[in-house]
């Protein structure tokens, strides 16, 4: 006790006066430097770190104040910032989450910077600058069309995400098939033949029934809409829901597809190794970790192919990230000119190699790691023919009441016809009246 | 009146915290579930109307909640009368003369009360997989087919009853132990030179002695119980067919996954309700067969 009284008692001052000086450094330098808060999430928000040194050294007294949350704790984060006045100045948005918070009224519409394309405008409000470097026709259109919210544009595409096919080459050609299938027809008779090979304890897909993903994406390629009335009911009783739905629950009648929720499944790259089952449907950052994770042998024996279609290849829905600045900002051209920054395509190919994230611009993917990269390249075709998913705050609900009417019809026996008329009723009462009711009082005024 | 005063002031940081951060923010959340506020309310304070019992009228005619309500009360069913057996035959066994390394086992059995439910979720998930797992492979020694554990509708909350006795136990063993501790031995003395046997004394001296700390035990655990959360949060996400979906975690879906913050209150004090009055009728029980003694 003595011994440590004796080193802490003459340290003291000198740590006063060290915590003086620090002090003094730091409010000397607050003056000089802008600091723009800039929030991102998940593995995305651990590797822009490396790329935000460049960018303040090309912005003296610019800091970028990263800071990186985890995806579960994101949304809730957001909202309560929101709540609290205490947004950041941009942030990483899942593109699925913009109409919620266009409806909240905390983003800022960025149309005014983007659409002068290049050419010096004039009169642009809110501290935007009036040139862009950002071109939306180099923007995959689905992808763009996520962020645009009548007709004004809440974000900017950072990187891309859809989901489709990942099959085992092997377990395909031994049930006859050289190539991946490219329409339903096909993708039946490949689930059947597979299945007959792979006895009673194996399967032909994986299509987890706590995951509304597969089945949203099968339905996202039919012609009628998932909501009708401007997105205020539901219209899953309609004849192109109806057939994914009807192609989805096949897949489990046939036995094709194992009932089995993705908590059931221990881990989905070590079964798919195992040929539990030859085809997944999941998204891009899962090429990296089935090359890191599945073994030696295997690495030439699977591969990736778009989402087929009804007839041809169907697309998916269009998800990723973008970049979001909010209205609460005082740094928004500071803040447009980091989106621009890490926009530009070296930032963009940089940012793949380090997460293998998709880029949003196709300029981006004239670069060679990508372009021969047997495994992107079908991503590449997809993205091209990806939708939107409706743009309403309450439209994750809504994609997730879908699928548990689907896991009725699949595990509890219950009728397409029931399950769909059951499920557009509930939208309709219980989830979307107050949005109808709010649409129409606007009307009216 | 100068104690009185004096009294006050002891009193009144307490008084002030309590209030700040517990009757505050009920009344708050009784007067957001007259409301529905939700992201829309959010965005704009116009947006908010005053329903009145409205969210209780929504949510009592909502099936889900009554479904809730049911696997809530299954689950309470199960787990309290298994988790207060586990508990007191884990406490009796600590408790005998014959055990051996007593602070060891104490401990070992203390442990699941403060490990992480999420990394011995994982665990558990595994446990119960049901190609891999060991209670399957344990069942198909005695000639039982595998058990589809978490993807049965029937199985999945005897699953979770499983896992929550085991993490929960040790404290109330803990507890019990402490009450069988303060039993006088020379009842038991006298009971053994009178001939009584073994489980006699278990039922006249035992079970008596014990019959306080017991009726403490359970009413905290069928408070916590009804509370259920975490096991399913972390273990099945509500799945499957919704027959693991707790009052709470109905709660939480409402609140914090859709912003239905109105809805979320009114559930959350239908469940206040509900555990009071199951407390209350389980105490007076309890009392009414003290004074029939």
């Amino acid at each position: 006790m003595s011994v440590r009284a004796g080193i802490c008692k003459p340290s003291f001052p000198i740590f006063l006066l060290a915590l003086g000086c620090a002090l003094l450094a730091a409010c000397t330098q607050r003056e000089q430097t802008t600091t723009l808060k800039f929030w991102a999430f998940g593995p995305e928000g651990e590797a822009v770190g490396q790329l935000l040194t460049e960018f303040e050294r090309t912005h003296p007294g610019v800091r970028v104040d990263l800071q990186n949350l985890p995806l579960s704790a994101m949304h809730e984060k957001l909202l309560t910032a929101f709540a609290g006045d205490a947004l950041p100045d941009l942030c990483q948005l899942g593109n699925t989450w913009i109409p919620e918070f266009a409806v909240l009224g905390a983003l800022e519409d960025l149309s005014p910077a983007v659409l002068a394309d290049g050419k010096e405008q004039t009169g642009v409000p809110a501290g935007l600058p009036g040139k862009s470097s950002i071109h939306p026709e180099d923007y995959f259109p689905g992808i763009w069309d996520t962020n645009v919210i009548d007709g004004k544009l809440y974000g900017v595409p950072w990187y891309v995400d859809t989901r489709l096919l990942f099959y085992r080459k092997d377990l395909l050609a031994h049930a006859g098939f050289d190539h991946a299938p490219r329409d339903w027809e096909e993708w039946r008779r490949a689930m059947a033949a597979i299945k007959k090979n792979q006895g009673a304890d194996r399967y032909a897909i994986l299509l987890p029934l706590n995951e509304f993903e597969p089945l949203l994406n099968l339905a996202i390629q039919q012609d009628d809409p998932l909501l009708r009335d401007q997105n205020t009911r539901g219209n899953f009783e309609s004849a192109g829901f109806r057939r994914a739905l009807d192609f989805y629950v096949e897949a489990f009648r046939e036995n094709w597809a194992p009932p089995m929720s993705n908590t059931q499944i221990a881990n989905v790259w070590d079964e798919f190794g195992k040929g539990y089952f030859a085809f997944y449907i999941t998204g891009p950052w899962n090429i990296g970790e089935f090359k890191r994770r599945l073994p030696a042998g295997l690495r030439g024996n699977w591969s990736t192919a778009p989402l087929p279609g009804a007839n041809g290849p169907g697309g998916g829905a269009a998800g990723g990230s973008s970049f979001a600045i909010f209205r609460t900002s005082k740094n928004k051209r500071l803040a447009w000119e980091l989106v621009e920054f890490l926009s530009a395509v070296e930032q963009q190919q940089r940012f793949y190699a380090l997460t293998g994230d998709l880029p949003a611009r196709r300029s981006a993917w004239a670069f060679s790691e990508l372009a021969n990269d047997e495994h992107t390249q079908a991503f590449r075709a997809q993205l091209e023919l990806v939708k939107p998913t409706p743009k309403l705050p309450e439209w994750e609900r809504i994609a997730n009441e879908m699928q548990l009417a689907a896991e009725r019809v699949v595990r509890g026996g219950e009728s397409a016809d029931s399950a769909l008329r059951a499920l557009d009723a509930k939208i309709d009462d219980a989830i979307l009246a107050k949005r109808r009711a709010l649409l129409k009082g606007r009307a009216e005024k | 009146m100068s104690t009185q005063r004096a009294a006050w002031t002891f009193v009144a940081p307490a008084l002030f915290v309590l209030g700040v951060f517990l009757v505050l923010p009920a009344c708050a959340a009784l007067l957001l579930s007259l409301t529905d506020f939700d992201i829309y309310a959010l965005a704009s304070s116009d947006n908010l109307r005053f329903v009145g019992l409205g969210n209780y009228r929504d949510v009592l005619t909502t099936p889900l909640f009554w479904k809730a309500l049911a696997n809530t009360v299954w689950f309470v069913a199960l787990a309290l009368p298994l988790s207060l057996a586990t508990s007191l035959g884990a406490a009796l066994l600590l408790n005998s003369p014959l055990a051996r390394f007593k602070g060891l086992h104490r401990t070992a059995l203390f442990a699941p009360v403060v490990t992480t439910v999420v990394a011995v979720a994982i665990i558990w998930r595994y446990l119960f997989h049901t190609r891999y797992g060991l209670i399957n492979h344990a069942l198909g020694f005695i000639g039982i087919s595998p058990v589809d554990w978490l993807g049965d509708p029937h199985w999945a909350m005897p699953a979770l009853v499983l896992f929550a006795v085991w993490k929960n136990f040790g404290y109330n063993m803990i507890i019990l132990l402490a009450g069988l501790q303060a039993i006088p031995q020379d009842l038991y003395e006298a009971a053994r030179i009178d001939g009584a046997s073994r489980w006699r004394r278990f039922w006249h001296i035992t079970l008596p002695g014990l019959r306080p700390v017991l009726l403490l035990v359970a009413v905290i655990t069928l408070a916590g119980y009804f509370q259920l959360f975490a096991e399913p949060y972390v273990m099945t996400r509500g799945d499957p067919l919704q027959s693991t979906v707790s009052v709470l975690y109905l709660m939480y879906e409402e609140g914090f996954r859709w912003w239905n913050l109105g809805r979320a209150c009114a559930i959350a004090f239908l469940l206040f309700a509900l555990i009071l009055v199951v407390t209350r009728v389980l105490l007076r029980f309890v009392r009414a067969r003290d004074e029939t003694v």
